[in-house]
């Protein structure tokens, strides 16, 4: 496929003696692709290995009365069957090692289930098929509960309370916020004095990520007292730390191997297979593996998670959109996972690539009776972008106007203010808009051919606006809102904090290619400690965020005129752009 | 006791002898039996591709098959592509990024060969229906067209 690299865009800014970018190159790993030699999980062949199949709850919601395994265990091929009391510590929450959240999951559910196809039991035998027979063999007493499948349902009083560690179907986020917020000057008056109101609801659906390559994990003793462990996991410290405490020993007693992942794009982030791959072995003594099939990665592997958005414009004749208002309602199934942080990345995101002046937003994560859902792709991000974008041809409509011609006036420029309280820089939507047009032959006016990102913005748009908040009242211009109580550093920044983050910037281009070393393979032994491959926004590594301090209410931003003073992200793609 | 039986058949040339189970898959067979680890499991189900092999030149879907039909038949794999040297194939899936996780290259490669086999110059709409069983999460299929594609176009000008 060719791909067009248009060097006329941000011709003076771009340095052209870039040695990798443009330039087609070989995967370091595919030779044992196209051989099929590449080391997936699965390629590990071990004596007797035993194989895992679990018993699942056909309900949504119901209470575990008895679990009657007799004729289970005398079934040919049976080695042993586990249950949630066999798991030293069951409970969890996937980001507890990052302190962000409450332990509010089981491995195998004991009092109750709370989506269907929650594992119960953990059947080991000789062979699938003979797992298979046992799980069929198990009867299992419930006493079903009401159940609740959409978001709105589950926050009103009265509900079926999911997930008992939230009562109210709310995740709490830092300081027991059961919301993230984000305000930005005031969109009531902004609203009253708007040519035009447009309003939207947009509901989308769960997604599965439907790696061809299923979760798994085969799990062996060692004989230095070690578990071995192959997985697919997408992020092998991180499924090892969760093995750790799930299991209580200690980590340098696992030792997991993996980095060959057949699609993950978030799937793969849950530890879903190792934990009980690796108590099998525990109690078996031998390898034991532990595999979804695919109707088991559809049904019960974490998609996307479901959202519910409600969008309200106010539109001035002119085209600029005065005024902003969101609010999303995530689903994030019975458990946690990873949704209450897609929320966070979700609110950093807001109102969209652009220059809204009065923004209001808050964002739940909601428990609800379904499949948990975690990361996928573009998480926290895509399914609001599917609204935002929706919502634009809508006020495009409204007003009469082009529908890119409407982007491109609202488009983020270089140096103006975000919601969020960062200035915006290497902005590119123009460009995008303009260099896509120009691929299609639309029509796109003369002065908006012209614009560019780079003017336009800062001055007046760099300030933040008086704001309006509902604890505090009116803050004046220049102020943002802390609402971090914690002390300690967590996996993310909180948005609205203003605090001085070092320009860090992607090192100096060297002028030579650089040799690339020969890759390790990944295992926790040999390689250091990472957060796992889990898409290209990653967080900053909490080192880079400076303790909040309690009970930090309010804080103010320098005196005097406001110079911008682009900050640049080391995971921004551009970084060097204005270097 | 699981009923075992004896089952023969070549596997890229080479005669093998395994113990299948009652109603074991041809794809359990060469991966649990013989250890030919290229064909992959992704669905069990006839829907994925990515298990692939040929019998006899044709291509099937090794998870739904039965092991014992394969009995005498010529089995052939991704193992059998490459001797001394890559099949074309490989080297233009290499060149043209038309892998990236890898986990349905076995299959995708498997189902190209056997098109070029039957037809060394298929058109695009051939290559496509050829690959049309064939599942990929990762590519989004155009690179691997291409890369077919520039192996027929090798084919034409050294057919010519
Ligand atoms: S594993 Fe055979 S078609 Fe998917
Ligand atoms: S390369 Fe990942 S499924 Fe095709």
């Amino acid at each position: 496929m060719s791909v067009d690299f248009r060097k006329d865009i941000f011709a003076k800014e771009r340095d052209d003696n870039l040695n990798e970018i443009g330039k087609p190159t070989r995967r370091q790993d595919i030779l044992g692709h196209v051989t099929g030699r590449s080391p997936f999980f699965d390629d590990h062949r071990f004596d007797g290995l035993l194989h895992i199949k679990c018993v699942r709850s056909p309900h949504h919601h119901a209470r575990i009365r008895a679990i009657d395994t007799t004729r289970a265990e005398t079934m040919p091929g049976v080695v042993r069957i586990i249950r949630g009391s066999d798991v030293p510590v069951n409970l969890n929450t996937l980001l507890s090692l990052l302190d962000f959240g409450k332990d509010d999951e089981p491995v195998l559910a004991e009092s109750k289930v709370a989506y269907m196809g929650e594992p119960v039991l953990a059947i080991v035998a000789q062979s699938e098929a003979q797992a298979h027979e046992a799980v069929a063999a198990v009867r299992i007493d419930y006493e079903v509960l009401p159940h609740v499948l959409d978001v709105e349902e589950a926050i009103k009083p009265g509900a079926a309370v999911v997930n008992e560690t939230y009562p109210g179907n709310k995740f709490e986020f830092y300081g027991g916020n059961d919301h993230q917020k984000l305000r930005f000057g005031d969109v009531a008056p902004a609203f009253a004095r708007a040519d035009h109101i447009v309003e939207g609801r947009y509901q989308m659906a769960p997604i599965e990520q439907a790696p061809i390559e299923p979760n798994g994990a085969i799990a062996a003793p060692q004989t230095n007292d070690r578990y071995v462990c192959y997985t697919s996991t997408q992020g092998l410290f991180f499924s090892l730390g969760t093995v750790a405490k799930l299991l209580n020993v200690e980590s340098n007693r696992l030792h997991f191997i993996g980095g060959t992942v057949g699609g993950g794009f978030g799937g793969k982030v849950d530890s879903l297979c190792e934990p009980l791959a690796i108590l099998g072995a525990m109690l078996t003594g031998r390898a034991v593996r532990y595999v979804l099939d695919r109707a088991e990665e559809m049904q019960v592997s974490a998609p996307r998670s479901a959202e519910l958005w409600y969008v309200k414009d106010g539109l001035a004749a002119d085209g600029r959109i005065i005024a902003r208002q969101l609010t999303g309602y995530f689903d994030s199934g019975a458990y946690t996972r990873l949704t209450g942080y897609g929320v966070v990345k979700c609110i950093g995101h807001l109102p969209g690539p652009y220059t809204i002046p009065n923004v209001h937003s808050d964002a739940y994560c909601v428990y609800t009776n379904r499949t948990p859902a975690t990361a996928m792709r573009g998480f926290g991000v895509t399914a609001v972008d599917f609204a935002i974008e929706r919502q634009m041809d809508k006020g495009a409509r409204a007003l009469g106007m082009d529908p890119f011609e409407f982007r491109l006036i609202n488009a983020y420029r270089d140096g103006d203010m975000k919601a969020h309280r960062r200035l915006a820089g290497n902005c590119a939507l123009i460009e995008s808009i303009q260099a896509a047009a120009e691929r299609v032959d639309y029509p796109l006016g003369a002065e908006f051919r012209a614009m560019t990102s780079m003017s336009g913005g800062g001055g007046e748009r760099a300030l933040i606006p008086p704001t309006r908040t509902e604890r505090l009242g009116m803050l004046p211009a220049g102020t943002s809102t802390v609402e971090v109580k914690t002390t300690a550093p967590g996996l993310v920044p909180q948005f609205g904090v203003d605090l001085p983050v070092p320009a860090t910037g992607l090192p100096a281009p060297s002028p030579t290619p650089t040799p690339v070393p020969a890759p390790k393979a990944p295992e926790t032994r040999a390689t250091t400690y990472d957060y796992g491959a889990s898409g290209l926004s990653a967080p900053p590594a909490p080192k880079e965020v400076p303790p909040a301090t309690e009970p930090a209410a309010l804080t103010k931003s320098q005196p005097g005129p406001v110079t911008p003073k682009p900050r640049y992200s080391r995971y921004s793609s551009l970084g060097n752009r204005r270097r | 006791m699981m009923v075992k039986k004896p089952l023969e058949f070549r596997l890229n040339g080479t005669e093998v002898a395994v113990f299948a189970d009652e109603a074991e898959n041809l794809l359990s067979v060469l991966r649990a039996k013989v250890g030919d680890l290229t064909p992959k499991y992704g669905c069990g189900q006839g829907g994925c591709g990515a298990c692939m092999v040929t019998i006899d030149g044709r291509t099937v879907l090794s998870c739904i098959t039965l092991a014992e039909t394969v009995a005498g038949a010529d089995v052939g794999t991704l193992a059998g592509l490459s001797g001394e040297r890559l099949d074309p194939l490989q080297e233009a899936f290499m060149d043209g990024f038309a892998a990236q996780c890898g986990y349905c290259t076995p299959g995708m490669i498997v189902a190209a060969r056997a098109l070029l086999q039957h037809n060394p110059t298929p058109d695009r709409d051939q290559i496509i229906e050829a690959i049309s069983d064939n599942i990929c999460r990762c590519t989004g299929y155009e690179p691997i067209i291409e890369a077919i594609q520039s192996v027929v176009a090798q084919e034409r000008a050294g057919g010519s």
